[in-house]
């Protein structure tokens, strides 16, 4: 007896929406394994982990803060994913639109006007785009594999970052802290709320709106999708792949890079070396599970940062490594990418032939 | 004498009879398949299917496809594992677990889309194929003496990216023969061959039979079954529905028992078309190979004129795909190379072109003519977005246009399908052709240039989508037909070129071509020709 | 001097070396496991951890190999059995491998390491010059090179490797001539992952014997851009690993010498060199399109 995949005729409507669910079910399954292995009551940390950050608004205005960058993202890598660009250097776009967005309250701390922040966000996009477009042309002239393009320059965005918090852009009067001067008012976004939560949460969610319209309902969208299933078939219709490389990672790059100077104008205020908790690269996750569609993007965006809190809880409540946070989001993207499966096959069970009769 | 549904028993009795006074080659049952049965899913690729083979025997299967015939010839090869039924070989029931058990029987396979590696050279290519290959270069020598003995001479060295079809072809043939096989099974392999290559494997497969070799030929080459097999079965969606001796039998019978009703042949309409002004022009058409494996193409000349229908035959990889890519604007050329009712558009787009009313059918229906994951409705967007049909507004996508055309195309073009607006890969090739020719005509394009119309589709959709393009034809538009199919170019063409490595001969009117005219251009005459032409020069 | 940098480049070029011909034969098999990194980073954890637990370097390295191949393993079941997209799950793995390292190893941070004894061989090391540099090395050193030398003979002389070339070249056909594509692949990426644990062992205890979270950093990617470097050719990764071993370990010294540049201009020199390497192979489209396994990273569902 044994198990094997037939193709279905069409694509399960079905498990495209069960699927995610599942994947989420099995990761609960396995992160209560982990707890067990760690010595922890399983079932304390499946509360802690994932439902003790819902039942206070700190948590939950924290976890909007942390699923905004996600979202934003995660959209623009879904557009990526969809049209068969494989860009995982989202976190090097991220911080390279930071950078950009921060040249302003950093050089001419003194520009203070209604200009401000607006112009930070146009450059922390601008900036994030020309990063996500460097590998795209290298793909598009040179036929360069921009996985590995993309993905090295995340480490030298990250090191350009340093060298400016440490170097030219550290604060004069912050003792010698690699870090910069903190924005002023006219530099830092709105914040909503009592926490850290800032006027980058809605723009995220417009984002999600434009997004989903634009892929269900406009030819750019048709484009993206047929693209990504079929190129030749996309050149037939007309479209031209490179073009479409270099839109997508630029969109791709300009949101991450409006989230990377979201996040340092609302949330921390200033440039440091580290500025994000590898969002670029849970992104990814964010994306996949929310099976590259935006509005489902929006709750896995949520999902994911309830993980990034709930690795915070464990280890401040039950002395869990908060390192189980990426074990657990690692686990969810390969319990997504194995229940996806599903909805292009489905299993089928082959009973072992009786072994009579059998010359060979 | 047949009749597609009934059941077993009753055909086997009549064919039975039949099968007592047709004339067997001489010799013992090799192969005994019985009641073979094999299921995809909902389809019964095979239902309780009987097929004996005799030793020196060449024995045809015959159908249409999707028949069940390359299913049941997997199942001997063991690439299939048959869900009832059984195989006995030589008088023992046996049990053939992959393709390796098949050779050590004795059963050798001469594949339709070849299962060649590119990037291996032909004697490593061989030594996959058998079981003990021993050291390469005395398996070099082998192919060399093996393969010049059996007239299909080849180099042991070369990478079979670099060979033509023919030459691979050859590499399989002779793959089988160093096995010293009891039985060789081949799927359609005159299909990549020119007339006279196909000449020469005949010989081959007759020397074959006369060394005692028996030979499965699947085709639906009708003409030559006739001609070299001793006998042939004939399957029907799935089932044997008869079996007979094809040297007794005229093509047209054969095909009335593979289709299961009278063959409906086209209709000219009007006997000699007025020709109009050429609509499709193109001039000394040049285009540099896109990548290694690719053709360049050389010189192309070519007129099409309103009211013709004009084929470009030639064996596959001889540049068609090229030529196809150059007259869509997949890729771009010189401008004036190419003509669009008299405007010059070698340097436009396809969707460009498509506003000037030019419509493309490409060869590849899944990936390129459609998108195989796509709802029928957004394939209708995939050529019409552009052509001002009111599909598109502001940039949206109107999906109650595109719901109607699809409806359209559906009804003129009987497309059939299990539910409303199913994927595009749901569909049957011959149904999902309908669909991406319809989608074209629907539109009465001015001119039409399509690749392989009817390749790997039922009698039935073939035939309809073969009169449609006369008929859009003889409406004034000018069709340029490109086909590996002889017996479809000499039906719908009214003038014929050839092309081969990337040149084109000059296109002929059709009642002046044979297919021995035809195979020579096929195998080169033409390229010389013009060589001597440049030299001349 | 000049033999203190040579040194350091052999040790640098090491696990580069080792990654990318595991990873060479992957892909030969026609699949693209991108999770490198991942593999390499739990080799690290594991091999630093087991060693420190049992003082022995060896049960460290095989450890190391051990865990690199359970990795592989999961990645294989899921793109083999489930034919999940590769680049994808390719990339959960390294994610799936940093966490886990991270948790793991947060026991070992600090910790004094052991370092992998050098292997004397008798007579040539005692050479001037010659011997320090090419026979006093340890033994992974001298298995990364017995390792491409391996994988040139089989891929190229042994049936075994013909079998391989043909299922990365072909599954399609390997599959209608009987041979079982998946288990070819599944040994395949195994090898891989094994090279890979064995790779990032060789980090943690060799090149910097001690626990860093990261450690790795991107060396596992910049194997990946080594197989295309090379044309998936053997010998080839040889001059990858030690051009890229020499560029890591120059920048190295010239911040030691306090070069008049910021030392994180110098730090992402051998990510910069990677796009530049692989710019100029790629930009050859006839040199690239004729050497790719023609199924990377196409899925494969066998009919039976």
């Amino acid at each position: 007896m044994r198990i094997e995949l037939v193709k279905r005729k069409e694509h399960s409507r079905l498990m495209a929406v069960l699927s995610p669910v599942i994947a989420v079910f099995l990761t609960l399954i396995a992160a209560a394994i982990l707890f067990k292995l760690a010595g922890k009551d399983p079932l304390l940390g499946l509360f802690t982990f994932f439902i003790e950050p819902l039942t206070d608004t700190w948590s939950l205005q924290e976890m909007i803060v942390k699923a905004t960058p996600l979202v934003l993202i995660a959209c623009g890598l879904a557009v990526c994913y969809l049209s068969n660009n494989w860009n995982i250097g989202a976190e090097g776009q991220f911080v390279f639109g930071a950078l950009c967005g921060s040249f302003i309250p950093i050089v001419f701390p003194d520009f203070e006007t209604v200009l401000t922040l607006p112009l930070m966000l146009l450059m922390g996009a601008l900036g994030g785009a020309a990063w996500g477009l460097i590998p795209a042309i290298l793909k598009t002239r040179f036929n360069t594999n921009e996985i590995l393009t993309s993905l090295m320059l995340v480490y030298v965005a990250s090191l350009i970052l340093d060298y400016l918090v440490r170097g030219p852009w550290r604060d004069p009067d912050g003792y010698n802290f690699p870090e910069s001067r903190l924005f002023t008012d006219a530099a830092t976004l709105p914040l909503i709320g009592d926490g850290r939560m800032s006027i980058a949460a809605p723009i995220a969610v417009l984002v999600v709106i434009v997004l989903t319209i634009v892929l269900a309902k406009t030819l750019k969208g048709f484009e993206i999708r047929v693209m990504g299933e079929s190129p030749r078939a996309g050149s037939f219709a007309g479209f031209s792949k490179k073009r479409l490389t270099l839109f997508a990672f630029a969109l791709a790059g300009g949101l991450a890079g409006l989230a990377g100077i979201m996040e340092v104008s609302g949330s921390l205020g200033q440039l440091l070396p580290t500025i994000s908790p590898g969002y670029g690269f849970t992104a990814i996750i964010v994306a996949f599970l929310g099976r590259l569609n935006p509005a489902a993007i929006l709750i896995a965006g949520l999902v994911l940062a309830l993980s990034y809190i709930g690795g915070e809880g464990v280890q401040a409540s039950m002395g869990v490594s908060d390192k189980i946070a990426a074990v657990i989001q690692g686990l969810l993207l390969f319990f997504v990418l194995a229940c996806d499966t599903f909805i292009l096959y489905r299993p089928r069970i082959v009973p072992g032939r009786p072994a009579t009769g059998s010359e060979i | 004498m047949v009749g597609g549904m009934k059941p077993l028993a009753e055909n086997k009795k009549k064919s039975g009879d039949t099968a007592q006074t047709v004339r067997r080659a001489s010799g013992d049952v090799l192969l005994d398949g019985k009641g073979l049965t094999k299921r995809f899913g909902e389809i019964l690729a095979n239902d309780r299917v009987d097929l004996r083979i005799n030793k020196g025997e060449i024995h045809a299967l015959l159908g249409e496809n999707g028949a069940g015939k390359s299913t049941l010839v997997k199942m001997f090869y063991g690439a299939l594992e048959p869900d009832a039924g059984e195989i006995i070989w030589q008088g023992r029931p046996v049990q053939i677990d992959n393709p390796a058990a098949a050779r050590s029987l004795g059963i050798g396979m001469v594949f339709q889309h070849f299962s060649l590696f590119e990037a291996l050279t032909v004697v490593e290519n061989i030594a996959l194929a058998l079981p003990d290959p021993g050291n390469m270069k005395a398996l070099a020598k082998r192919i060399e003496s093996i393969s010049s003995e059996y007239g299909l001479p080849l180099n042991p060295q070369d990478i079979v990216a670099d060979l033509p079809v023919g030459i691979r072809q050859r590499i399989e043939i002779v793959r089988c023969l160093l096995q010293e096989p009891a039985l060789i099974i081949m799927d359609e392999p005159t299909s990549v061959l020119t007339p006279q290559e196909a000449d020469r494997l005949f010989k081959t497969l007759e020397r074959l039979a006369s060394e005692g070799c028996a030979v499965l030929y699947i085709s639906h080459r009708l003409e030559e079954v006739k001609r070299i097999c001793h006998h042939a079965t004939i399957l029907r969606h799935g089932k044997v529905v008869a079996e007979c001796d094809p040297s007794r039998e005229t093509p047209s019978s054969l095909a009335n028992m593979m289709v299961g009703t009278e063959v409906i042949g086209v209709s000219h309409g009007a006997k000699a078309p007025e020709l109009g002004p050429a609509r499709l022009k193109v001039t000394d058409l040049s285009a540099p190979a896109q990548n290694p494996f690719a053709t360049t193409l050389n010189d192309l000349n070519l007129a099409v004129h309103a009211g013709e229908v004009v084929a470009i035959a030639g064996v596959a990889g001889n540049g068609q795909g090229e030529l196809f890519d150059a007259l869509s604007g997949e890729i771009q050329v010189a401008p004036g190379m190419i003509q669009i009712d008299g405007q010059a558009c070698g340097a436009k787009s396809i969707n460009w072109r498509r506003q000037k009313n030019a419509a493309f059918v490409p060869e590849e229906r899944l990936g390129h003519g459609a998108v195989p994951g796509m709802t029928l409705t957004n394939n209708i967007v995939l050529t019409r977005h552009g052509t001002n049909d009111g599909l598109v507004s502001a940039g949206f996508v109107s999906d109650g246009q595109s719901g109607e055309l699809e409806q359209k195309v559906k009804t003129h073009f009987d497309v059939r399908m299990s539910h409303d607006n199913p994927e595009a890969r749901s569909l049957s090739g011959g149904n999902l052709q309908k669909f991406v020719v319809g989608r074209e005509l629907d539109r009465k394009p001015g001119v039409l240039v399509v690749n392989q119309p009817t390749w790997g589709v039922d009698a039935g959709a073939a035939a309809l989508i073969r009169q449609s393009l006369i008929d859009l034809a003889r409406s004034g538009s000018a069709v340029l037909v490109i086909s590996q199919d002889l017996d479809e170019i000499f039906e719908i063409a009214d003038r014929i070129a050839v092309i081969s490595r990337g040149f084109l001969s000059e296109a002929e009117a059709a009642s002046g071509m044979t297919r021995e005219r035809v195979g020579l251009l096929m195998a080169g005459s033409a390229e010389r020709s013009k060589g001597n032409d440049r030299k001349a020069v | 001097m000049f033999e203190a940098v040579l040194l350091t480049v052999i040790t640098a070029a090491t696990p580069l070396l080792i990654a990318a011909i595991g990873e060479l034969v992957v892909e030969r098999s026609g699949v693209l496991n991108l999770g490198v990194e991942g593999m390499m980073i739990m080799g690290a954890v594991v091999g630093f951890a087991v060693a420190n637990q049992t003082g022995s370097g060896t049960l460290g390295v095989l450890a190391a190999i051990v865990a690199g191949m359970g990795m592989s393993l999961i990645f294989g079941v899921l793109v083999l059995s489930l034919v999940t997209n590769q680049v994808a799950t390719g990339l959960a793995l390294t994610i799936l491998g940093l966490g886990v390292s991270g948790m793991i190893g947060e026991a070992y941070i600090g910790v004094p390491g052991l370092r992998l004894p050098e292997l004397y061989i008798p007579g040539l090391s005692e050479l001037p010059f010659i011997g320090p540099v090419f026979f006093q090395q340890d033994a992974v050193v001298y298995l990364g090179f017995a390792l491409v030398a391996l994988v040139a003979f089989v891929l190229f002389r042994t049936r075994t490797g013909l079998i391989l070339r043909a299922v990365g070249d072909n599954h399609g056909s390997a599959h209608a001539l009987g041979y079982s594509v998946i288990k070819v692949r599944y040994l395949a990426v195994l090898f891989g992952g094994g090279c890979a644990g064995l790779a990032g062992a060789y980090m943690s205890l060799a090149y910097t014997p001690q626990w860093v979270e990261n450690m790795t950093a991107g060396r596992g990617w910049i194997a990946l851009a080594l197989v295309v470097f090379a044309s998936w050719l053997p010998f080839r990764v040889i001059a990858g690993a030690y051009l890229f071993g020499a560029v890591t370990v120059l920048t190295f010294h010239a911040q030691a010498q306090g070069v008049g540049v910021p030392s994180q201009l110098l730090s992402s020199l051998p990510y910069l060199a990677t796009i530049a390497v692989l710019v100029l192979i790629s930009a050859n489209r006839r040199l690239t399109l004729v050497n790719t396994p023609a199924c990377l990273g196409k899925p494969f569902v066998p009919d039976r």
